[in-house]
Order: structure tokens, then C-alpha cells, then sequence
């Protein structure tokens, strides 16, 4: 029995306005490690409020969610932020990458959060993340000088900083063009089978979900196929 | 909790809107400026003003009342105890002016350790006779040394040197109103009469000017031994025992001492000038409600642009809590920003201030009224300085509080999703 990082029991979540909806219902999962998962729906089918949920950024929900053993509902905001900064890796449609540093500084930022290592040690491996990735040139340019597929790895460098027990990531080709989704898919490939690193992504390219190891459908708020 | 990151982060936040936050700091700086400046110059004026009266006047005055007596015989009579009794037009007995057993008075108030210094004085009516005509006014026996040495006689005298008071037998120092009316001038003398009727000739070694036209008029100053001649009485004749003690707020407690002790009226300061520190207090009031305002203006100008760059800065607040900041974090990074205005533009503003004061300082200021100020009086005191740079610092804090916490409560999915 692999060992599971990610379950989630019965999950329900509504929305309220303007009237109540019910947008997930008992949605009940688990991701193993070093698990490639991709997670496809139409558009609307909650995947992304899924996801959101899953990433304890979203707190309004019923039901149960364990990462790495530890349930998360009812912790406090700060506990969640920990979690997040120490196990969890972002990867989203846009790159949310600060304008105001370099690009080696933005793939520190959550490794100098989390403080587990000395500045020189973060620096180091950011370089290392980045190398990976292919743009260990671009270190020292501002992200806006980069290309959309660059900062897309910049990205996918900045989730990898922390070492996380999964990368989580809302649509990351859905801005790219056919070549840069190309690539971004042979990143996680990559860090899926050299890496083992476990990855749960949300996209509703199906070609893309073919790839990976295990497709999780959803339709109209429940998972029809996993 | 990790500083350096949160500096770093605070950092490059304000470099992205480096002429917002330049504006928002300048205004603190203005403020400061004038913060410090009004309060500076408010206080040298008040401590001018203030100084104009109080410096001259005695913390306590000792000086004997001619009164009716307090007790008629009649309520001491055992035979009446129990009785009202009316006695009707009690006049004073006819006694002298003077303290008695001055001497040992000013003997015993110099041992005393809470006083700083006694200067005996005589208050006399006179006339001054100018040609046919007489205008009343006042001599005042003065011990020269201990009266410059306590009241800076000397800062008032604009002709002449105080000293030949002391050192010219049969000398005055006229007031400049007084003198200007006889037309007397330095080296002249003046025929005085006594309220006895005696006359006397006094040599003008000098003029005074108090800066109070109506002092100035009527007053004039001589030695002890002249007026104690000129009045026809003994060495230890003195009307008045002025004490100037080292902690000026004492004066009352000492002043109901004294009055008990020496069986003497004694009045003190406070109660002989409560309307001087009633001005200085309304005029500090004022000062301060003006540098408030000015701060509280210059503390909405940081809340906008804090407002602002929270709402530019959207997508990396989101950023940030995604990866793995906390509320309290985003908090702290917003609350360094105010702050970092708040002390950089503070500091300024207290330099500025100083360098503003200092250049009023300069700024000449020649009135007749005032011999002794050259320029525009500026007091330096540190307490403005203390008090400006905590206003600073209070003011940003607050103005950065409410953008602060709205920044902490992003959430960050409703951003992420949005986009």
C-alpha cells in the first residue's frame, strides 16, 4: 500500500449568492505519492472550487480533508498558511509572479518564508529549481522580461522551492501557447517520473489529461470517474 | 517570525511606488516641520511673554498690609464668649509700612534651603517736581546686586550701568516713559518729594524699560540706603521681602508657611499671575491642536496611498497567501510600510523643524517694548521633539492599521479564480 498525502471525505460546498447552490457533492478521493493526477470536467463542474478546497485556501466547506495524515478543518488561518507555504506547490493559469524582484528572488520567496534553511542554502537550490526547469539564465532578469512560457517555469520553480508533498496546479497551460504547453507538460512528466513528486492538476484539455497517470472526471459537482 | 523577509518584501513594495510613498512622506515631513516649528516658536514667545512678568516678579512677596485688626477686644473678653458682638467703624491703628524684625526675616529665609535668594525692597510714593509741576509716581528702594543677581535688573536698564545705583550716592534710574516726560537725561538731577513733604535731589544715573509702557511711566529705582534717606528712616526699614525660591511651584505652600511663620502677608506667584499661565496654556493648546491636525492630514494622505497600493498589489497579496504568508504577515508587511513613512518622514521633519526654529531664530526682531530680544524668540525645548516624532510615529501606525488589515483579509481565491 502506497502511502496516501491527500484524502478528502465527503465533501460539500455550496454557494450562497445569490442563491444556494450545491457546487461539489460527497466528493471522496485520496492521492498517493508520487501520484500524477490530473483532475477534468466541463467547465463549471467544480473542479476548481475543488481544488481550492483541497489547497486549504478554501475554508467554507463540509466534509473532511487530511493531508499527510493531518485534518485540516478547523485549523486556524496561520496553521493553514504553514501548511501550505511547507507541503503544498502552486501552479496557476497566471503566474502571480511579483514585478518587484528578480526571478531567483521569486522562487526564494517561500523557501525564505518557510526559514529552514540559511538565504545562501535557499539561493543555492533555487538555482538547482530553476536548472531543472532550464532557465537557470534568466535568474537574475526581472520576470517581466521574460517570455509567457519562461514565467510559467518560473512558476513551477517558485512551487518547487519548498520540497512540497504536492503540487497543485489550476489549469497551468491555459495561458500558453501550443509549444510552451508542451514543454510545461514534459516539466511535470519530468517531476513525476524522476522526482516522484506528486502533482494534482486541474485542466479541461483532455490530451493533457490522457498523459498523465490517473484522470479524475467530475460532472456537475461529482466525481463520475477516478 | 522572519523580519528580514517581511522588510525585504516591505521594501520592494514601496520601491514599486516610490512617488506615492515620496508624497506620502513628505507630507509627514511637512507636518513635523510644522509641528515642531509652532510649537518652537510658541514656546519662545510664551516663554518671553511669560518672562516679561514672571521673571521680574518674586515667587513670594512678603509685605505688610495696614489692615484693621482681625480681634477686637471685645471677643476676647471672657464676660462676652457668648454673645454677637457689633463693633461698628474699626479704622487701622496708624502703624508704619514696613515688616518688622526684617533683619532676622531675611536672615532666617536665606538658611533656607528651597530659596533661592532675598531681595529686600522699599516702595515709596513720590512726586517728582517738573518745574511747577508735580507727577506722582514711585521709588523703589532696590538692594542693587541681589536684585539684578534675581531679577536680571540689568537686562532692563537700556542707558546707563545699573552699578552707579549702588556706587553714586543720591542716584536714580528713571523709567524711559517717566524720563521722557521730565525730559531728564543721564547725568541730570531730579527734585522729588516725599509723601512726608520732604525734598530731595537725585542724581539720573540711568533708564529702565520693563516693556510695560504704563510701569515704565510711573516707576523708578534707588538704593536702599537713598530711599531709607530720603524717607527719613532707620537702616532696617523695608516694605517688602521679595523671594525667589528654586522650584517656582512651591510658591504657595511656602508662601502660607511664611505668612504663618513670620506673621506677615505673603502672596505668591501663582495666585498674583494666574492669567499669565492661563495665556501660555491656551496659547500651547493651539499650537498643539494645529501640528495635530496638520499630522492627522498627512496620516489620511498615507492611508490612500496605502489604500491604493493594496489594490494595485492584489494579485501579489494573493501570491503571497497562496504561498504560504499568513494574514499576520501581510499584515506586518503593510503596517512596515506605514511605518517606514511614518519614521523616514518624521525624521526629516524633526531636522527640518530644528533647521526651521534655528533660521527663525535669526530672523531679527527689534520692538521698543522688548530691550532685551534681538530676534524672534524660539525655544528649543526636547520635549517638542519627543512629542512631534511619537505623534509620527502614532499617526502612520493608525493610518496603516485599517489598509493593513483589509490587505491581511485578501483572500486569495477569490483573486486566483477571478483572473
Amino acid at each position: 500500500m502506497e502511502q496516501t498525502i491527500l484524502e478528502a471525505k465527503d465533501i460539500n460546498k455550496y454557494f450562497h449568492d445569490p442563491v444556494t447552490v450545491q457546487v461539489l457533492k460527497n466528493i471522496s478521493f485520496s492521492i498517493h505519492k508520487s501520484e500524477f493526477a490530473s483532475i477534468i470536467g466541463k467547465s463549471g463542474c467544480g473542479k476548481s472550487t475543488l481544488l481550492y478546497i483541497l489547497s486549504t485556501m478554501d475554508t467554507d466547506y463540509e466534509g473532511q480533508l487530511f493531508i499527510d495524515g493531518q485534518a485540516i478543518r478547523g485549523k486556524k488561518e496561520a496553521e493553514l498558511a504553514f501548511i501550505r507555504n511547507e507541503k503544498i506547490g502552486f501552479v496557476f493559469q497566471f503566474h502571480y509572479l511579483l514585478n518587484e524582484f528578480s526571478v531567483l528572488r521569486n522562487v526564494m520567496l517561500p523557501g525564505l518564508k518557510l526559514a529552514k534553511q540559511s538565504e545562501k542554502e535557499i539561493e543555492h537550490r533555487a538555482y538547482e529549481k530553476l536548472k531543472i526547469l532550464g532557465i537557470e539564465n534568466e535568474a537574475l532578469k526581472n520576470p517581466n522580461q521574460l517570455s509567457g512560457g519562461q514565467k510559467q517555469r518560473v512558476a513551477i520553480a517558485r512551487a518547487l522551492i519548498n520540497d512540497p508533498l504536492i503540487i497543485m496546479g489550476d489549469e497551468p497551460t491555459g495561458n500558453l501557447d501550443k509549444k510552451n504547453s508542451q514543454i510545461v507538460f514534459a516539466i511535470f512528466q519530468e517531476l513525476a517520473e524522476e522526482y516522484h513528486q506528486s502533482l494534482l492538476i486541474v485542466t479541461h484539455d483532455n490530451s493533457f489529461a490522457e498523459r498523465t497517470h490517473r484522470i479524475i472526471e467530475m460532472e456537475d459537482g461529482s466525481i463520475i470517474r477516478m | 517570525m522572519n523580519f528580514k523577509l517581511i522588510i525585504s518584501v516591505s521594501r520592494s513594495l514601496l520601491m514599486a511606488r516610490l512617488k506615492q510613498t515620496l508624497i506620502a512622506a513628505v507630507g509627514v515631513t511637512f507636518s513635523i516641520t510644522m509641528f515642531i516649528t509652532l510649537l518652537s516658536f510658541m514656546g519662545g514667545l510664551n516663554s518671553m511673554l511669560d518672562g516679561l512678568v514672571l521673571n521680574r516678579t518674586p515667587h513670594v512677596r512678603l509685605y505688610n498690609e495696614i489692615l484693621p485688626a482681625q480681634h477686637q477686644p471685645i471677643d476676647v473678653s471672657s464676660d462676652y464668649q457668648g454673645d454677637y458682638n457689633f463693633v461698628s467703624s474699626i479704622k487701622p491703628k496708624n502703624e508704619r509700612p514696613d515688616l518688622r524684625n526684617s533683619g532676622a526675616i531675611i536672615r532666617t529665609l536665606r538658611s533656607d534651603k528651597r530659596v533661592l535668594g532675598v531681595a529686600p525692597k522699599i516702595n515709596a510714593q513720590v512726586f517728582f517736581n517738573v518745574g511747577s509741576i508735580d507727577l506722582s509716581g514711585v521709588v523703589n528702594g532696590i538692594d542693587v546686586e541681589e536684585e539684578n543677581r534675581l531679577f536680571t535688573f540689568s537686562d532692563y536698564v537700556i542707558e546707563g550701568d545699573y552699578m552707579d545705583l549702588k556706587n553714586t550716592p543720591n542716584s536714580i534710574i528713571l523709567g524711559k516713559g517717566l524720563a521722557d516726560k521730565m525730559l531728564a537725561s543721564v547725568g541730570d538731577v531730579v527734585q522729588i518729594t516725599t509723601s512726608r513733604g520732604e525734598r530731595i535731589q537725585l542724581k539720573v544715573v540711568g533708564y529702565f524699560q520693563s516693556g510695560l509702557q504704563d510701569i515704565d511711566k510711573v516707576q523708578s529705582y534707588a538704593s536702599l540706603n537713598t530711599t531709607q534717606k530720603m524717607l527719613g528712616v532707620p537702616n532696617s526699614y523695608i516694605t517688602d521681602l521679595q523671594v525667589k525660591l528654586l522650584d517656582m511651584n512651591e510658591a504657595p505652600a511656602v508662601a502660607k508657611e511664611m505668612q504663618a511663620t513670620f506673621d506677615v502677608e505673603a502672596i505668591d506667584i501663582q495666585t498674583a499671575n494666574s492669567q499669565f499661565e492661563t495665556g501660555s496654556f491656551v496659547r500651547t493648546l493651539i499650537s498643539y491642536a494645529v501640528g495635530i491636525t496638520l499630522l492627522v492630514v498627512a496620516g489620511f494622505g498615507i492611508y490612500n496611498i496605502l489604500n491604493m497600493m493594496i489594490y494595485e498589489k492584489m494579485d501579489s497579496i494573493a501570491i503571497l497567501k497562496a504561498t504560504g504568508f499568513s494574514g499576520k504577515d501581510v499584515n506586518r508587511i503593510f503596517i512596515t510600510i506605514a511605518m517606514t513613512i511614518g519614521v523616514v518622514g518624521g525624521i526629516f521633519g524633526l531636522l527640518f523643524g530644528l533647521g526651521l526654529s534655528a533660521i527663525i531664530d535669526q530672523i531679527p526682531f527689534d520692538t521698543q517694548a522688548l530691550p532685551t530680544i534681538k530676534t524672534y524668540p524660539v525655544n528649543y525645548n526636547p520635549k517638542f521633539y519627543i512629542i512631534g516624532g511619537i505623534f509620527s510615529l502614532v499617526t502612520t501606525y493608525f493610518a496603516g492599521y485599517f489598509p493593513s488589515r483589509k490587505a491581511s483579509k485578501v483572500d486569495p481565491v477569490v483573486i486566483i479564480r477571478g483572473k
